[in-house]
């Protein structure tokens, strides 16, 4: 682990807030094995604090009944668990070859320069974070990014500045 | 004559609501379970064998033989896995299914349980499709709802569970021992095979992993039997397919056509031809690692599983990219190495160092740093990744690599002659 992440939640222990705990209570019926429960466990605690920290994967280890470095290896596996909290928007940009052939490179360049961030950073304000990502699968209607669980496609520079100036 | 769309899987896309249970129900869905249900499980495996599907998430595995390898008589469960992850770049069909008709897929999946004598489903999907996976858990609470799934599915004494399981951001975990890997809470490294899955899968038990695309074909071939399935393609690739279609082209998307039409027609007539009225430079067919095709070879090439072999690359995915004249060849497929690079799992040495070394020496030669030698050694390091790997990944970097060099390498050595980018300003 790099010496930027945050492993810890300050020593704050990490439980399942009621609706995650009922998620979970049925995800246990689902599986005939609790250590199945690692990758749906791991999406639950980030839906709940918005990043992993080591304390909850301690929690989860406990809680489907494996040795917390099988947490620790899916989480740090994985592009998609953030190891560190992230931005109120997280913009994820596709700069895979289909995207890249309908101007992906241009839009990935806009945002950084409207952000005022590089991909892999944070602004300070914790208003954005921007990442470059490998294809998600929207290859028919690119250029796009994800932003935090929606697709925006078929972008262009204006259609950007569309999308950050109805941020809320 | 014009290459046209056949609507066999698409029949409900454009109509209002398709993705609802009562839409889906007024437009047929759900109408073939209950045929499904009064055939024996072996019938049904015969009748999917006999119809000539084959595996529509790249590997091209004729569906009902892959059925009919299951163990018969064990004390064990069996698991149906879908095959919703999506990550070979190019191919962005089977989202379409879940967004426009999930109910075909649970359909499909109902009768591929009663065929197989499974009672446990697990979709996966990718992470990022967070949207799709919400329309999915939607869909199978509808059908929940309505008595289609559980205890007793649609009426029968039969139980049928679904679970979605969502993926986290790995390519690899489209590759099938990976994902099982990853349903079992692990990293997403492929298992050796064999043991092959359908006799040790996921949790140690007989199991059979099927795409999207071709599980969502089941309730047609159930419906109109193994010729009316036939009636579509050719001899040896029997039915329909969604391409999906993206890069320089006027009208990128996903179309279903029958196999075996041209590909020169189906980019012209559905795809609206080379965008901006430029040269068609390259075409990539069926998904990243599919080897690159020339503009020559597109002529007189055909969008079934043989044809496309003929011409030296793979139908795949039928993830089709395609490339106009102002492409940088070097450039394009550095961007498909760093992907490569990125996603390889790390368990296997040609992989892991390979995929990363490629795309070094190809960055270098983009850059203008590049010298001659570079590319037989690029062609060197390729046939020292593909086969001598625990999965495919490795062998998918290799692929593009080779037929980029091979078909494409006069702009290779400009690179490095004129010791920049040509391309570039």
């Amino acid at each position: 682990m790099s010496a930027e992440v945050k492993p810890t939640r300050a020593n704050k222990p990490f439980v399942f807030n009621a609706e995650n705990e009922a998620k979970f209570q049925k995800l246990l019926t689902r599986y005939p094995d609790t250590a199945a429960l690692n990758l749906p466990g791991l999406w639950l605690i980030q839906q709940q604090d918005g990043w992993i920290s080591y304390e909850a994967m301690e929690y989860l280890a406990e809680r489907i009944n494996i040795p917390v470095t099988q947490v620790y290896e899916v989480a740090t596996f994985y592009t998609m668990y953030n190891l560190q909290p992230v931005g109120k928007y997280h913009f994820q940009v596709c700069r895979t070859l289909s995207c890249e052939l309908r101007g992906g490179e241009e839009i990935l360049a806009h945002l950084t320069k409207k952000l005022g961030i590089k991909p892999g950073e944070t602004s300070k304000d914790g208003r954005y974070t921007l990442t470059k990502v490998e294809c998600l699968g929207s290859c028919g209607s690119g250029p796009m990014f994800q932003l935090n669980d929606d697709y925006h496609e078929w972008l262009t520079v204006e259609k950007v500045d569309e999308i950050l100036a109805k941020l809320p | 004559m014009a290459v046209q769309e056949v609507k066999v899987l698409s029949a409900k896309y454009g109509i209002k609501d398709s993705r609802t249970l009562a839409v889906a129900r007024a437009h047929g869905g759900y109408s073939q379970i209950e045929k499904a249900f009064s055939m024996e499980p072996a019938q049904i495996v015969e009748m999917v064998k006999a119809s000539g599907l084959r595996g529509r998430g790249g590997a091209g595995f004729p569906t009902g033989m892959k059925w009919s390898f299951l163990p018969k008589g064990l004390d064990k469960p069996t698991y149906l896995c879908i095959n919703s992850d999506e990550s070979e770049p190019a191919t962005f069909k089977d989202r379409q299914i879940i967004e426009n008709d999930p109910h075909m897929l649970i359909e499909g999946i109902i009768i591929t349980c009663w065929a197989i004598n499974s009672h446990d489903a697990y979709i996966y999907i990718r992470g990022e499709f967070v949207r799709q996976a919400e329309m999915l858990n939607t869909a199978i609470d509808e059908a929940y709802a309505a008595g289609l799934l559980g205890e007793k599915a649609c009426g029968k004494d039969f139980r049928v569970d679904i679970t979605v399981h969502r993926g986290a951001g790995a390519y690899v975990c489209g590759e099938e021992t990976a994902l099982i890997e990853s349903i079992e809470g692990k990293k997403g490294q492929p298992r050796s095979k064999p043991p092959f899955p359908a006799v040790v899968g996921l949790f140690q038990c007989p199991t059979i992993i099927n795409n999207v695309q071709t599980i969502a074909s089941v309730p047609y071939i159930i419906e109109h039997g193994a010729e009316g399935y036939r009636k579509f393609g050719t001899e040896k690739s029997a039915g329909t397919f969604l391409f999906g279609i993206s890069g320089h082209v006027n009208k990128p998307g996903v179309y279903e056509t029958e196999l075996g039409v041209s590909m020169k027609g189906f980019i012209e007539d559905l795809a609206g031809g080379v965008w901006k009225n430029r040269k068609l430079k390259a075409v990539i067919p069926g998904g990243s690692s599919t080897p690159i095709m020339t503009p020559k070879e597109v002529e007189t090439c055909m969008l079934d599983y043989e044809s496309i072999v003929e011409h030296g690359s793979m139908l795949g995915s039928g993830g089709i990219v395609v490339l106009d004249e102002t492409v940088c060849m070097v450039k394009s497929l550095k961007n498909l190495l760093y992907f490569y690079h990125h996603e390889s799992c790390g368990q296997c040495t040609p992989c892991r160092e390979g995929t990363g070394w490629i795309y070094k020496i190809v960055s270098n030669i983009e850059a203008g740093k590049g010298k001659m030698s570079d590319l037989d050694l690029l062609l060197e390091l390729a046939d020292n990744m593909e086969g001598k790997t625990v999965c495919v990944l490795s062998g998918a970097a290799a692929m593009p690599t080779r037929s980029y060099i091979q078909k494409f390498r006069h702009e290779f050595e400009e690179h490095i002659k004129l010791g920049k980018c040509p391309f570039a300003g």
